[in-house]
């Protein structure tokens, strides 16, 4: 099992926001969690990712059988945990390209094996930077800085693709997109999507599970997963909206 | 009143072979006499004590400029007469021992090659040069002011440029020198309906003070007047600029920057004035300071003083730290903590590096900030 939480219960603020998640993925798998505006995706995503403000009252995420809220954000990362977020932050003075070869480094260093320089990197950014269908340009930019919507997105899958993480976890990437960006980012993950890491897609709409077809979903509302079931669920909850599950959770 | 300038002064004088600019150091130099030192009651040297360098004994110097004053014409003569050396006692004292230097841009030139001014003081000594810029209509160039003054030094410079309609200046002030070394210097700045472009970057010196004044006088001309100050340590640097919109329909943008570390501190005092005339003026003033530890400090005071209505003003000064949300971004790609922090910094000064259009000045500058950060990215 790469992923397992069991019984998660998280929040901010002293606001409990999941309450009683469960979890489970395996390498090689693609989950989607679904659910309405509010429900708690992006406290989910941050707290997997270590976000310093959310608090966990109880219940546990192993991961690759380690305690994972024990462990820093920048640790989780150089294990292999990554998180697209839904709003990418802006680097100002810091170039694209420095930013990523650095974060490629500290991965490789963790790893022991050997880091890239600047050149060497750049070739290697070149190759990645196809699979998201982004321009050069882009890499002496400062990060997201002045970026559109859709290509702050782009650039988050390009970071995962640079990174090769185990777990990644994409925060409604989807959102924000015209139809032309979405099935770019959406073939960029499929690209990417293999047997040796796992992917978890969280998303408000359906549409991006036509690109990405996903091995299950998790319908999330009230802080719990509510209804579970393989990707026809995303389209009979297409379908009946959301109301249908939250009657669920009553 | 005896200052420990006198024989010096004496020297300077009778080295002086122009009658109107040897008059005019006798002023100065009476106004440096009866002014002394600025003082921690002037207003505008509440925050900046400079008896240390009062209490040194200094040895004066030569700055090594090469420039001959006598064949600057009567245009240097007139901006030479025009400086404000009675502003404080430091300015006056420069003029009373300046060591001249005309640069002039003629009519319709471009210099493509920076003209490169050196200043390094060597220690227990004082250097007082003074460089009077003309850019003539239709010019352009480059002028590249750098300090690297010694240990237990004291520079007191000045700068006056005079930009003419339909030329356009670049100016880098560049000060590293030791954070032993004392430097006070002054930009005096007129600009006609031409563009003037100045990075001023503030990384030496125990105690350093920069006054940059930049007055319109014919409309359509557009400034940038921009700048950083890193320091560390018990570094003091002070930066006064004012912005004069005398005349309609000029534009002025201005982005200060500081990064703090240590036990140092920080002084940013900008005014722009708008005068009752200056409608359609656009004018941006903005100063933002990263405080790395407890101890730092910042004073910064944004002034705007608008006598007119017809205008586009804006200004404001941040102090704080690193964002959160910057940090955590950088974390969850994996990199470790302080070197999360380091390029957060460096990414912060860098808005301000990345505008230097000479390749060397600009690495330069990149390698000293990441040296202050103990960094390699
Ligand atoms: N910083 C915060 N402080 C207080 N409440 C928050 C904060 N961030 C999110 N919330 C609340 O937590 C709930 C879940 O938010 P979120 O996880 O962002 O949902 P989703 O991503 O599913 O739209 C919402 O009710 C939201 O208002
Ligand atoms: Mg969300």
């Amino acid at each position: 099992m790469l992923l397992e939480v069991k019984d998660l219960h998280a929040g901010i603020e002293g606001k409990e926001i999941l309450k009683g998640l469960n979890l489970q993925v395996r390498k090689g798998e693609v989950h989607a969690i679904m659910g309405p505006n509010g429900s708690g995706k992006s406290t989910l995503s941050k707290v997997l990712a270590g976000h310093p403000n959310y608090e966990v009252m109880s219940g546990e995420v192993l991961y690759d059988g380690k305690d994972l809220l024990e462990m820093e954000p920048d640790q989780r990362a150089r294990d292999g945990v990554f998180m697209a977020f839904q709003y990418p932050v802006e680097v100002p003075g810091v170039s694209n390209s420095q930013f990523l070869r650095l974060a490629y480094n500290e991965k490789m260093k963790h790893l022991g094996e050997e880091e890239l320089d600047p050149l060497e990197f750049n070739d290697y950014l070149k190759e990645k930077a196809k699979i998201v269908e982004m321009d050069p340009q882009f890499f002496k930019r400062s990060v997201n800085e002045g970026f559109s919507g859709g290509e702050k997105k782009r650039n988050e899958i390009l970071q995962m693709a640079v990174i090769e993480p185990k777990l990644a976890i994409l925060d409604e990437t989807d959102s924000g997109l015209d139809i032309d960006a979405l099935r770019i980012v959406a073939e960029g993950v499929n690209k990417l999507r293999s047997e040796e890491n796992a992917i978890i897609l969280v998303t408000h709409y359906q549409r991006l599970l036509n690109y990405i077809q996903p091995d299950f979903v998790h319908v999330l509302a009230g802080g719990k997963i509510v209804k579970e079931g393989g990707k026809e669920l995303a389209l009979e909850l297409e379908e009946k909206g959301y109301d249908w599950v939250k009657g669920a959770t009553n | 009143m005896e200052t420990q300038f006198d024989e010096s002064f004496k020297a300077r004088l009778a080295a002086e072979g122009d009658a109107a600019i040897k008059a005019l150091r006798e002023r100065a130099f009476a106004a440096f006499t009866d002014k002394g030192f600025p003082s921690l009651k002037d207003e505008d040297w509440k925050y900046t004590n400079v008896s240390p360098i009062a209490k040194e004994t200094w040895k004066t110097a030569t700055a090594g400029i090469e420039l001959e004053h006598e064949d600057a014409g009567i245009r240097a003569h007139e901006l030479l007469e025009r400086f404000k050396y009675d502003r404080n006692g430091l300015t006056a004292l420069n003029l009373a021992m300046a060591e001249i230097a005309v640069i002039k841009i003629a009519k319709d030139t471009v210099v493509d090659e920076p003209i490169e001014l050196n200043f390094a003081a060597a220690e227990g000594t004082a250097i007082f040069p003074h460089v009077v810029v003309i850019a003539e209509s239709g010019s352009k160039a480059t002028i590249v002011e750098s300090y690297s003054s010694e240990a237990r030094s004291f520079t007191n410079a000045a700068v006056q440029m005079l930009v003419e309609d339909n030329a356009s200046l670049k100016h880098y002030r560049v000060q590293k020198d030791s954070p032993e070394a004392f430097n006070y210097g002054v930009t005096e700045v007129t600009l006609g309906k031409g563009s003037f472009d100045s990075t001023n970057i503030n990384l030496g010196g125990a105690i350093s003070r920069h006054d940059i004044e930049l007055k319109f006088t014919a409309e359509g001309g557009e400034a940038w007047v921009d700048g950083l100050y890193m320091l560390d340590g018990e570094q003091h640097s002070d930066t006064h600029s004012t912005i004069d919109h005398a005349v309609p329909n000029c534009i002025s943008h201005q982005t200060y920057k500081g990064v703090l570390n240590g036990r140092s501190r920080g002084v940013f005092n900008g005014k722009v004035f708008v005068r009752e005339n200056a409608s359609g003026t656009d004018a941006q003033q903005q100063n933002k300071n990263l405080l790395l530890s407890n101890d730092a400090r910042v004073d910064t005071k944004p002034q705007l003083e608008i006598f007119n209505d017809d205008v586009k003003c804006s200004h404001g000064a941040t102090v704080g730290q690193l964002e959160d949300e910057e940090m955590f971004y950088l974390l969850t790609r994996g990199l470790p903590e302080t070197l999360a922090r380091n390029l957060l910094t460096y990414g912060f000064a860098e808005e301000v590096i990345n505008k230097i259009e000479i390749e060397a000045i600009k690495s330069d500058l990149d390698a000293t900030v990441l040296n202050r950060l103990h960094a390699e990215i």
